[in-house]
């Protein structure tokens, strides 16, 4: 029963570094503008499909049919299809709303959800049902040998923890190390003395943006790559765990959003093979881990208490 | 500033307007039967047959034959006078294989005097909203496709069966006979003994999946897991987890294609070599495309269309028509339906003029509706099912599906 326990913690850490690179996006916009930005799942599906447009409409079939080539530039398109409309979102929809109470941005955030979803599924073509994606990097498994059998790991999984994690390491240091990461704590701390400090809000908060909008189109890319196609749903459906993620880790910690997005991999993953109901219930357990943290450790793992502001 | 967000809210309302409000979808003067349309008399007026199918979403591949399909029948009827007085319109509405949505379309359809009869669903799932919507106005309705026991059989379908709505027909067979079909063919004739079943948990998928596995279990084979998954899920990595650790020699999907494809693709990613056999719901190119690998199999109602001698007039005005989108694995079966309608529109009409009374009669003539169609002969018992219970298992070759030569026939339990 070994190789079983192995493969299903191998099945979680892929989902979990998944999550957790989208729940990434989560966490940074609420830490600098406290805003729970809903839209931030389609920015993830919006990546994937910009990737597949960028396959389908521009590369040259000699390209195609070479991963190593193909690869990078559809990261490139993901990431800058989705940055493309993280910044328009931005720009239009809650810049605007800066200053209005906290429930109008939500509410926005949800429209732009929709109004995402909707736009792909009527403006791209064949978008209303799933697409295959192009298999754009090495296929086949790693059937990595244990006592007792083998526990296979696809390479486009392994290609998803390896490339999250370093994502999420960089990203990181960047914010604790980087003059302009120095500036996203100054304003997440407290915006307004940051800018007595001669730091530019907006700019700021336009890097934020980006930095999730990329790591969001990066994993569109990789997920797409992994299960082989994509549909208009899966920016919903990641969103919500992604969220859950940020939220279990602590939301406003990078730390946090990779904790979450890991833990609800694993919970995924071992609930749906060891706890009662099987597979049918894997979602229900995640959400059964969320209360009770949210009970006993309100903050998240990660996260600090909210402060009251003057 | 006050005006300018006043201006770009109506903008913005403006455009959600012109998205939402596509208004009805009805065609009044169909681009390619409108020279010959003007041949017949149409003095007394337009009837309506309507559709209730996936026009959009995963299941449109299917959805889209269906309307196609339908919409042929409806010109063939126009050029031919086959109404005498009347013109008929198609109206298709899209039910994007949600129950919610479906009832709303039906209910839309209802609404309008001028309405006949309506062909579909194609999810049983969604027919359990349209069937008490059409019944409560005498409308009848005509699925290509559902395979859901109870929409005919009430739900004891196999010890007690009770018809639940006199207006609702299917030419689709029941999966009271294409679960055991299916089971006969993976146990004995493909000889597995071992077998993984996973359902979706939808009517149609896990009814399915539990008629084959009762079906199984008593020709010997052991059921050796029972998983299900969600409809929209993408990653199977921890169901397939739990099935590998149990060596089974084949996997039964009760489910559609969304799911099946990739559902395929990640066994064998996964080291399971093994085929994946479905219903009727997995049989598309779509399935292929997703993920589906050479060797899955599939049963589908009725014989291979390209097979039958009737089914060649279908295939080849389809063709002739010049749809953009293939006919589908119901494309035979809708067409069916719609000529079902229009013969016994014809039948009630005889005698009077179109009232929204004449619909008992329309009922009442489908009822004993008795012809050859494009997808075999057609009539119906007293529970609305069609007594034709044909049943092929497809395989898949290349990048579609494939009829295996023989495997046509009928389940006799």
């Amino acid at each position: 029963m070994l190789p079983t326990l192995l493969s299903q913690i191998v099945n979680g850490l892929v989902l979990g570094s998944l999550i957790g690179l989208i729940a990434l996006g989560y966490t940074m916009v609420y830490g600098i503008i406290q805003l729970i930005n809903f839209a931030h799942g389609e920015i993830f599906m919006i990546g994937a499909y910009g990737g597949l447009a960028m396959f389908t409409y521009l590369l040259p079939t000699f390209v195609q049919q070479q991963w190593y080539l193909a690869l990078p530039l559809l990261l490139l398109a993901g990431a800058g299809v989705s940055v493309g409309v993280a910044l328009i979102m931005e720009r239009f929809a809650y810049r605007p709303l800066r200053n209005a109470p906290r429930l109008a941005p939500l509410i926005t955030a949800l429209g732009v959800s929709v109004a995402l979803q909707e736009g792909v599924r009527v403006f791209y073509p064949g978008a209303t049902a799933a697409l295959p994606f192009p298999k754009v990097f090495v296929q086949g498994t790693w059937a990595i040998p244990v006592p007792g059998g083998t526990v296979p790991l696809r390479w486009t999984g392994l290609l998803i923890i390896v490339v999250s994690l370093v994502l999420a390491f960089a990203l990181n240091s960047f914010v604790n190390n980087s003059r302009m990461g120095r500036a996203m704590r100054a304003t997440s701390q407290d915006r307004d003395v940051a800018r007595l400090m001669g730091i530019d809000p907006d700019r700021v908060i336009v890097l934020t943006f980006v930095l999730g909008a990329t790591l969001a189109g990066v994993a569109g890319i990789l997920y797409g790559a992994d299960l082989g196609f994509i549909n208009i749903d899966i920016g919903f459906q990641n969103g919500i765990f992604a969220f859950t993620a940020a939220v279990l880790g602590g939301i406003g910690s990078i730390k946090g959003a990779v904790a979450g997005g890991l833990s609800i991999g694993l919970i995924k993953a071992l609930g749906g093979q060891y706890l009662p109901g099987g597979t049918a219930y894997d979602y229900v357990w995640i959400f059964v881990v969320l209360i009770a943290v949210l009970v006993f450790r309100p903050q998240g793992f990660f996260g600090e208490t909210e402060r009251v502001r003057a | 500033m006050t005006r300018r967000r006043t201006i770009v809210t109506a903008a913005i309302l403006a455009g959600a307007l012109g998205l939402t409000a596509c208004g009805t979808n009805r065609e009044e003067e169909p681009a390619a039967g409108g020279a010959a349309a003007g041949a017949c008399d149409t003095g007394k007026g337009t009837l309506i047959i309507g559709m209730v199918a996936p026009l959009s979403g995963s299941l449109s591949a299917l959805g889209l034959g269906m309307r196609n399909s339908a919409q042929l029948a409806v010109d063939q009827a126009n050029e031919a006078c086959s109404v005498p007085g009347y013109k008929l319109a198609f109206q298709p509405e899209d039910d994007q294989a949600t129950p919610q949505v479906a009832g709303q379309a039906a209910t839309k359809l209802s609404s309008d005097p001028q309405v006949v009869g309506v062909v579909g669903t194609l999810n049983s799932s969604t027919s359990q909203t349209v069937q008490p919507i059409l019944n409560g106005r005498d409308i009848v309705q005509i699925s290509p496709a559902n395979t859901g026991p109870a929409l005919t059989l009430g739900e004891a379908a196999a010890t007690a069966p009770v018809r639940p709505f006199d207006s609702y027909f299917r030419v689709a067979t029941t999966d009271l006979v294409q679960g055991p079909f299916a089971a006969d063919y993976l146990v004995t004739t493909a000889g597995k003994k071992s077998i993984a079943v996973i359902d979706d948990g939808k009517t149609y998928g896990a009814g399915l999946a539990e008629q084959f596995a009762t079906r199984a279990t008593a020709l010997g084979a052991q059921v050796v897991a029972r998983e299900k998954v969600g409809e929209k899920d993408t990653d199977f990595s921890g169901v397939i987890t739990a099935i590998r650790a149990l060596n089974p020699d084949a996997v039964y999907y009760g489910g559609e294609y969304p799911v099946a494809g990739p559902l395929s693709a990640q066994l064998a990613a996964a080291g399971l070599a093994i085929p994946l056999m479905g219903g009727d719901g997995i049989v598309d190119a779509q399935f292929v495309a997703l993920g589906g690998r050479v060797g899955d199999l599939a049963t589908n109602i009725g014989a291979p269309a390209e097979s039958l001698p009737s089914a060649k007039k279908f295939i080849d005005d389809y063709a002739a028509a010049g749809y953009t989108e293939p006919y589908s694995a119901y494309g035979a079966f809708t067409y069916d339906s719609t000529n079902v309608i229009i013969g016994a529109l014809t039948t009630a009409l005889a005698d009077g003029d179109y009232t929204e009374e004449k619909r008992a009669d329309i009922v009442k003539a489908v009822q004993e509706t008795d012809i050859e169609g494009a997808g075999g002969s057609i009539s119906f018992d007293e529970f609305g099912d069609t007594t034709n219970k044909v049943l092929t298992v497809y395989t898949v070759e290349g990048d579609s599906f494939a009829p295996i030569e023989g495997s046509t026939g009928a389940f006799e339990g």
